[in-house]
């Protein structure tokens, strides 16, 4: 009997040497150590053998078993190895090939620099206000100071609506009255708000104007706001915004709702002031326009202008991006071209 | 507006370069846009950039001021002549000119008085006057008919003055002109054009402009001298006043010049009037032109004679409105009718002029005139704006008259203006002036305490240092106590007699004279607000992000549509499901089809469909604006909207895909939205079948939160896809509303503990009635199969062979599991009999085997 297990033992290694694939493995595998495989029949034969002989032809098949079971692993680590091996050295692929196309979302450019916008002023203190777009003459203008057939009326062209009480505003400004009548609470409270919003004008639209645009205005009303305050507020943001080492200038301009008025231009940061295209050779960009809240306005807005005082700006959220992104035409902005708006 | 420095420097020394005293204009308010060369070399100043000119530059040593001693006639060309030129050297030099105005001194000898011309040198570099296009050329000897001929007599045009190539300048004789001095110190030149904001009517000058820069630099401001030399028989008599609406017309002066002749400015008006963009006209025109200019008072010059005969006699000037149908004929040939707003002057035979704005052609000057009446007068600037407005004129008098004239200007226009007249056209002025003054404002004092100068700038400005500022800008101050107290001068208007605005006109002209960068910077010490919690800003942001997240582009579009834009909405023959209010309509639109405000984000968004559908096949996109609906307030409610766009192949092609390029549809953007709700929480929302006419009735859906409508959404109806052309591409769109997304928005959530226990999955097959809804077999298998069912996912949905027809199968994979607890398969099979129950039982559907 003995004799089957050797038979057995040199078959079946020998036929494993022989085995490449694991399917023929698995076949071997069911061939001799299966339930009903040829290990199994001796393992079936020892109740037939003759007492005496049953331990130790038990101990031969139990060795067989294990010695079929360690080939057996050996050999399939021998195969996924040289699986493995061959892999490494035949599996590569042409890399150059295109990407499978994985679908990118896209914020629209003049989002992504409200964001940043309302970040840089959050840090600051300065709250988002939602202010309406459809807004009345009283509150765009003549609460404003700008009473009817003001001269300043002139700058803006304005889109009125049937109703001539009624229009489109022309800056976020009305909001700084809402704002103040909101949140002041009679004239008690300060106020630190931006307002972001659209804002139209009865312009021809051209590559560097257009009908509607969006503007961040921002308010900050207390007991002691000086202009200083509005010197270094905005120089904070234009370093957030442009660079640490931003420069700014101011340059005393017109405002009909804040005196003293002045233009914000930070240093071109394209030409680094030494003057280029952009900046038409000045090495300034004009980022804001900026002053302190006029007395008149912040009566009407419920404050005593003798005991508070307040600063506001104004910035154009698309010239900003334009600037940043090299956009030559502001059309895009609007016009929702997907080659434009993937591009950001 | 147009200001040649040398302008200037008849009012203010200015000891700085032009590049510098341009950007010290440019930060105090006076924008300088541009600067135009006049021959002076362009200069560095430290911290200053500006566009490099390429204008001529004029060598001082070959470009001079020559003296033309004599004109020759040319010995072989009638049409050129000889002038000897002295410009300093021992020698007379002969230039060969063709210049036709040189002819009328031909062969009179040596010339008394002299003319003086600008004489090029050999070698000096000019314009080609000859060239169309701007060319350099370098002077050099050749003979010209027979004559050597090396140096030139200039025109405007090869000296880059001008355009005009008519002749060589002609200067009349002046006691400061030295032959062979250099041009440069003649008619050397910047030209600065000034951009003012409304606020510097003041301005509007060269002493408005002079005015800023001696306060700005400093120094002294020099008037020119306003006495005039009268002579003739005294005024009084000769013509009369009648103001007949004082609020209207505060002020108006009369002064009259006799026997004076009609002929052209001299030189130095002419040139003067030509560097800021006048035409000239004749001596007495001209006059009127260079005060508008020089002082910011606009004059108008009468035909006294003219009027005399109108009048029959002495007239009397009257300014009043307009009579019922009243016309005029103005200096425009524009025959008007005039409003009842319209200030007028007049006389007793009828209308003169648009006060304050545009003269009448009766009684404007001509060849003839020889005596001429000057007024000079103040008005309302408000009637003038109207008038403006109304009929649409406007002129360099209408722009200063409507930003506001200070009154006490008007007599200083008068005797300045009567006394150049004189000066280039001779004759005797009548004595005095009628000066008829009934509007005189009050003069303006403001006290301004220094603390609140240092408390609003931030910066301690001593009591001295703003009262000088003040001075400069003439103001007249006194100080006590801290509290400087200054008096408007009289061309100001735009000082405020309310206590608190006017302290902020003046500390506007504090900070700006001193300067905005001598302001420190500081950081706000002053009380922060109290902060609030932005939710509705913070949800759009997340509204964005989660559409972004899934692929989605977003797009901002016009809110201006049409009434007829938004009808291609709704199909022929049913109901529009637009929302149930009127249009903001726009008064003034840009463009007719741009009329009102949108009521929907539908229209935009198709149309961004089409037109990015040549080049892109794919188009994912949503739009987060407002809608405008006008209801009962007198403003639109402003309702924040989402739109959400889809068409084109649901994956794209790629070497890689198989090919296949499955159109994305209904349940595409019913995933883009039901991933929206998840992003934000939001549980309690269901979908019916849609009832918005813009979409396909049977593959559209409404979107109800907590059992309210708050959108629609599905496949575009295809009568209103083929009116935007897009038949051939499936669109599908939604619009929901924000505000309840914001409400409804869950702040907090809990999570499901992960369990522990294993799972056990099973499928089953329905077979059922094809009419019933997917929901409603998932609503009652999960209603059967309790707490322990713990998913139902549907992967199968199929009808025909062999399930019968009108019933469809629906195959579910469930899982079982409870968190802690292993399930055995009797706990299963428990469930599985308790749902299949429940479909029999509820939806009369038979298990497929
Ligand atoms: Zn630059």
């Amino acid at each position: 009997m003995t004799d089957s297990i050797s038979t057995i033992r040199r078959e079946a290694l020998g036929a494993l040497e022989r085995i490449g694939d694991s399917d023929a493995l698995s076949a071997w595998r069911a061939q001799y150590l299966g339930r009903r495989g040829a290990v199994g029949k001796l393992f079936a034969q020892i109740g037939s053998l003759p007492k005496t002989e049953r331990a130790a032809f038990g101990q031969g098949v139990n060795a067989l078993q294990q010695e079929l079971d360690r080939a057996h692993e050996e050999h399939r680590a021998l195969m996924e190895s040289q699986v493995m091996a061959r892999d490494l050295e035949e599996g590569e692929i042409d890399i150059s090939l295109p990407a499978y196309p994985r679908r990118r979302g896209a914020l629209h450019p003049s989002t992504q620099t409200h964001r940043e916008f309302q970040t840089i002023w959050a840090d600051m203190g300065f709250q988002v206000y939602q202010s309406r777009d459809v807004e009345e003459d009283d509150l765009n203008f003549t609460l404003l100071n700008l009473p009817p057939h003001h001269p300043a009326r002139d700058m803006q062209d304005t889109f009125y609506t049937t109703d001539p009480k009624v229009l489109l505003r022309t800056h976020t400004s009305p909001g700084q009255i809402r704002a103040m009548r909101d949140l002041g609470d009679g004239g008690t409270k300060p106020i630190r708000v931006i307002l972001p919003g659209m804002c139209y004008r009865q312009e021809q639209v051209t590559a560097r104007s257009e009908i509607q645009f969006t503007q961040v205005e921002g308010l900050a009303i207390g007991r002691n706001i000086r202009m200083s305050d509005l010197k270094g507020t905005i120089a904070e943001f234009a370093k957030r915004m442009y660079s640490p080492n931003a420069k700014v200038r101011y340059r005393a301009s017109y405002f009909p709702f804040t005196e003293p008025s002045m233009e914000v231009d930070v240093e071109c940061f394209l030409c680094g002031g030494e003057g280029c295209r952009v900046c038409k050779y000045t090495g300034w960009l004009e980022i804001a326009g900026s002053g302190m809240v006029h007395p008149t306005v912040l009566r009407n807005g419920g404050y005593d202008p003798s005991e508070w005082s307040g600063f506001a700006f104004g910035m154009g959220p698309e010239r900003i991006t334009m600037l940043k992104h090299g956009i030559q035409d502001i059309r895009y902005f609007w016009s929702n071209d997907l080659r434009f708006l993937r591009q950001f | 507006m147009l200001v040649p420095v040398s302008w200037l420097r008849d009012f203010v020394e200015i000891d700085i370069p032009v590049e510098l005293l341009a950007d010290r204009l440019t930060v105090a308010g006076l924008e300088v846009a541009h600067m135009k060369y006049i021959g002076l070399p362009q200069e560095t100043a430290p911290g200053v950039h500006m566009p490099k000119s390429d204008h001529l530059v004029w060598d001082r040593a070959k470009l001079l001021l020559g003296r033309i001693v004599e004109v020759r006639a040319h010995p072989n060309a009638d049409r050129l002549v000889l002038a000897l030129v002295d410009y300093g050297e021992a020698e007379l030099e002969q230039c060969v000119t063709g210049a036709t105005n040189l002819f009328r001194y031909k062969d009179r000898g040596e010339l008394d008085p002299p003319i003086w011309s600008p004489f090029a040198m050999e070698g000096a570099t000019v314009w080609d006057g000859q060239s169309d296009s701007p060319k350099r050329m370098t002077l050099k000897g050749r003979e010209l008919r027979g004559i050597y001929n090396k140096s030139m007599v200039c025109s405007e045009k090869e000296l880059g003055i001008a355009d005009e190539h008519e002749g060589v300048i002609v200067m009349e004789d002046d006691a400061s002109f030295v032959a062979g001095m250099s041009l440069a110190d003649v008619l050397g030149d910047v030209v600065l054009d000034i951009e003012f904001t409304p606020n510097l009517a003041r301005c509007l000058s060269m002493i408005g402009v002079a005015r800023e820069v001696a306060a700005i630099l400093g120094v002294k401001m020099n008037y020119p001298d306003f006495d005039f030399q009268a002579v003739g028989a005294p005024i009084e008599g000769q013509v009369d006043i009648d103001i007949r609406e004082p609020a209207l017309n505060p002020r108006f002066t009369l002064t009259l010049l006799r026997d004076t002749e009609v002929r052209p400015s001299p030189f130095w008006m002419q040139h003067r009037l030509k560097l800021i963009g006048q035409r000239p006209r004749n001596n007495i025109v001209d006059v009127t032109n260079y005060l508008t200019f020089e002082l910011g008072q606009p004059t108008h010059a009468f035909d006294y004679d003219k009027l005399v005969a109108r009048a029959g006699g002495a007239p009397t000037i009257i300014t009043r409105l307009p009579e019922a149908g009243e016309e005029l004929e103005t200096l425009d040939a524009v025959r008007r009718e005039l409003g009842e707003e319209t200030i007028l002057v007049a006389d007793s035979a009828g209308a003169l002029s648009l006060g304050g704005v545009i003269g009448g052609g009766d009684t404007e000057i001509s060849e003839a005139t020889v005596n001429v009446l000057l007024e000079a007068a103040a008005w309302d600037n408000i009637s003038i704006r109207k008038t403006i407005k109304e009929q649409r004129v406007h002129t360099e008098a209408s722009a200063r008259f409507s930003r506001g004239v200070h009154p006490s200007q008007a007599i200083l226009g008068s005797m300045r203006g009567i006394e150049l007249m004189r000066q280039l056209g001779g004759g005797r002025i009548a004595q005095g002036v009628i000066d008829v003054y009934p509007g005189r404002p009050d003069a303006v004092t403001v006290d301004l305490p220094i603390e609140r100068v240092n408390r609003l700038l931030g910066m301690d400005v001593s009591l001295e240092q703003a009262a000088d500022v003040l001075r400069r800008l003439e103001f007249a101050v006194e100080v006590a106590d801290d509290v400087i107290r200054a008096t408007a001068p009289d061309h100001r208007l735009d000082i405020s007699a309310d206590p608190v605005v006017g302290q902020s006109d003046l500390l506007e002209e504090i900070a700006r004279i001193i300067g905005y960068d001598r302001i420190p910077d500081t950081i706000m010490a002053d009380e922060m607000p109290p902060q609030w919690e932005n939710t509705a800003v913070l949800l759009e942001e997340r509204i964005r992000d989660a559409l972004v997240g899934q692929g989605l582009a977003e797009v901002i579009n016009y809110r201006f549509t049409s009434r007829e834009r938004e009808a291609l909405l709704t199909p022929a023959g049913l109901p529009p499901s637009l929302a149930e209010a009127e249009y903001v309509e726009i008064a003034n639109p840009a463009a007719s089809d741009r009329n009102v405000l949108r009521h929907s984000l539908m229209i935009n968004m198709l149309e961004n469909a089409v037109n990015n559908a040549r080049y892109q096949a794919t188009q994912e996109l949503f739009e987060l604006g407002k809608v405008y609906l006008q209801r009962d307030d007198l403003l639109p409610e402003e309702p924040l909207q989402l739109g959400i766009l889809l068409a084109g192949a649901r994956s794209q092609p790629s070497w890689l895909s198989d090919g296949s390029s499955e159109e994305m549809d209904f349940f595409d953007l019913k995933g883009v939205i039901e991933s929206l709700l998840h992003a934000l929480h939001i549980e309690d929302f269901s979908f019916e079948r849609g009832t918005h006419s813009s979409f396909h009735p049977g593959r559209s859906a409404d979107l109800l939160l907590r059992g309210e409508r708050i959108g629609s959404f599905g496949e575009i109806h295809p009568q209103v896809a083929s009116r935007f052309k897009l038949r051939e591409a499936k669109v599908v769109y939604g619009e929901i509303a924000v505000a309840p997304l914001i409400s409804q928005h869950q702040r907090l959530h809990n999570i499901t503990a992960l369990p522990t226990a294993p799972a056990i999955l099973e499928d089953i097959a329905l077979v059922l009635n094809a009419n019933i809804a997917a929901s409603e077999v998932e609503a009652v298998i999960r209603q059967a199969g309790g707490r322990l069912l713990r998913d139902v996912t549907l992967f199968d949905v199929y009808t025909g062979d062999p399930v019968p027809p009108g019933k469809k199968s629906l195959a579910y994979s469930l899982t079982y599991q409870d968190e802690q607890r292993t399930l055995t398969d009797k706990n299963a099979a428990r469930i599985r009999r308790k749902i299949i129950g429940a479909v029999r039982h509820r939806l009369n559907a038979e298990l497929r085997s």
